[in-house]
């Protein structure tokens, strides 16, 4: 095995070792959410014409559950290496930061999706949840949870202690989440968090996810995807330079 | 022949502290180095540029040719580092720590390396065990097997027997002398004197960045000018003619200082002039605690360097 195939399998093995934790756990919660929201809200509301409300919630909460996740492989793994010091044998190795960003991105798109298809699938024993195209769900999954991933690095580089990453994941990630049209359709906002709701990069993986199921969208599917792409760019290069100048990881 | 490591005045600055002031070091192939030095010397910051973990703030390092930042990919891989902490990875057992090591450097089918590496460091049966349940003397053996697994040719330790039993220090040095036999090259850093004296052959003491001395530990030794001899008296006092070469009264033992060993004679005339007697008489061999001491005193005055 090289190097980079390597580190990628430890990412892999170290979420899937505590596969209790990182996969079943989210899993039972989204599931959660849905069993409370669908019962709350299933007669009241009707987000999309002749879908019922549970069956638009599945695809928001399991793009919800795959980025939370994505981002929790990464910043976690990176925050815990670092802190115990353990990081350092990735650091002397000759792994370029080329393949040490290619590996944590990697491992945090599969737990994402590995999450999400759990969720999914599970969900497809009580509901019948139609399925447009693949093709865009896929494309939506893996922007969103590698976007989520490359964050994650950021956020475990940057974080010095616990605290400041659950800062991060409790005021930041969350709340963008959530405000990201998972429970609820965008043109239904009042017309300021309407336009706020767009500056939310977090929408547009929601939106373009469930484009997929349901072939309906707030915005045209190639806008979110186009701005995915522009924001992973955008990410990706700051993540990259962080491990060149090897910030706050090679003093 | 290139040398094991080329070190080209380097300077590491943390602020306004100067850790490193223009160090210029060459350790050549095969050579069992010594890196000595106080606390915040700036030991553990050379070491750690030398591995690629610090960036120097000017100054160039080569290991075995290769420049450690621009041809990082070869420069690591000629070097095996073991670091001071007790670090390991709490998701992992002992193999599997091993085999990603090597996988890192790309070593293909290494488990015939890994099982010798794990036998000669009396970690074969702790194999399969995670690393969160080793004692503190196995996870440092594991950081010595991490630090082989991929059979570089430069090996580094850190203060490798720091808080180490008796017993598991001989050990690590019996293995670490073995590899320097086979031809690797041994760099330590060692709060130990009496371990850079039996193991090394040549060593450099750091101090507030600088290096103070370098030398080969036969020289340094030889270069101390005078003896020691350790008396006990009866009765127990010194001759008023000998308190000038008294170093030190301890426990009823008198350490003088003489020149020459002729010196003797005199020593043994004032006694018997006083009717002292001698119960015990012991010349000491000069040591590399001596030179420690008497060089990092005599360096007192290079203060640290403030930018």
């Amino acid at each position: 095995m090289n190097g980079f195939l390597t580190l990628l399998y430890k990412e892999l093995l170290r979420f899937w070792k505590v596969g209790f934790q990182t996969v079943f756990a989210p899993m039972l919660s989204t599931l959660l959410y849905l069993l409370i929201f669908s019962h709350m809200l299933e007669e009241r509301v009707q987000a999309y014409p002749g879908v019922t409300y549970t069956v638009f919630l599945i695809p928001g909460l399991v793009i919800m559950a795959m980025l939370q996740n994505a981002f929790a492989n990464s910043s976690s793994s990176l925050i815990q290496s670092i802190v115990s010091g353990n990081h350092i044998f990735m650091l002397l190795s000759p792994l370029s930061y080329q393949e040490i960003f290619t590996a944590y991105v990697l491992a945090s798109v599969v737990r994402g999706l590995v999450v999400g298809l759990g969720i999914y699938v599970v969900t497809l024993g009580f509901f019948e949840l139609p399925l447009y195209s693949f093709a865009w769900v896929f494309v939506f999954a893996l922007m969103g949870t590698a976007l989520l991933g490359a964050l994650g690095i950021i956020a475990g580089i940057w974080a010095e202690k616990f605290e400041h990453l659950s800062a991060l994941q409790n005021f930041i990630i969350l709340p963008l989440t959530f405000l990201s049209g998972v429970f609820y359709t965008i043109p239904s906002l009042p017309p300021f968090w309407r336009g706020l709701s767009y500056l939310n990069p977090f929408f547009y993986m929601v939106d373009g996810f469930r484009y997929g199921f349901f072939r309906v969208s707030d915005v045209s599917p190639y806008l979110s995807l186009g701005t995915l792409m522009a924001c992973f760019l955008a990410v990706s290069w700051c993540t990259l330079r962080m491990l060149k100048t090897g910030y706050k990881i090679r003093k | 022949m290139i040398p094991a490591i080329e070190v080209r005045q380097v300077h590491k600055r943390f602020g306004a502290l100067h850790a490193l002031c223009g160090i210029d070091l060459e350790i050549n192939t095969g050579e069992f180095f010594a890196l000595l030095g106080p606390n915040g010397a700036g030991k553990t910051t050379l070491i750690n540029i030398i591995a690629g973990l610090t960036l120097a703030s000017s100054g160039s390092v080569r290991v075995k040719g290769h420049d450690v930042v621009a041809e990082y990919r070869e420069a690591r891989s000629m070097l095996g580092v073991v670091p001071q902490e007790l670090v390991f990875d709490p998701f992992f057992t002992v193999r599997e720590t091993l085999v990603f090591q090597s996988g890192y450097y790309g070593m293909k089918k290494n488990k015939s390396w890994i099982d010798e590496i794990l036998h000669h460091l009396d970690l074969a049966d702790k194999a399969d065990t995670n690393m969160r349940s080793l004692s503190g003397g196995m996870k440092r053996r594991v950081l010595v097997a991490q630090a082989l697994v991929h059979k570089p040719p430069v090996i580094v330790l850190d203060e490798p027997t720091a808080g180490v039993d008796v017993e598991l220090r001989q050990a690590l040095w019996r293995f670490i002398k073995q590899l320097n036999r086979n031809g690797h090259t041994i760099v330590l850093t060692t709060h130990y004197l009496e371990e850079a004296e039996a193991l090394c052959n040549r060593l450099a003491m750091l101090k507030n960045g600088n290096i103070v001395v370098l030398d080969s530990v036969r020289n340094l030794i030889s270069n101390i000018s005078g003896h020691r001899i350790r008396l006990r008296l009866s009765p127990d006092t010194l001759p008023a003619a000998l308190q000038l070469l008294t170093i030190s009264h301890d426990h009823g033992y008198y350490v003088l200082a003489i020149e020459e060993y002729s010196q003797l004679e005199n020593v043994m005339t004032a006694l018997r002039a006083a009717q002292t007697q001698i119960l015990e008489l012991q010349i000491l061999q000069p040591d590399l605690e001596e030179v420690f001491v008497k060089i990092m005193r005599g360096a007192e005055s290079l203060e640290p360097a403030s930018v």
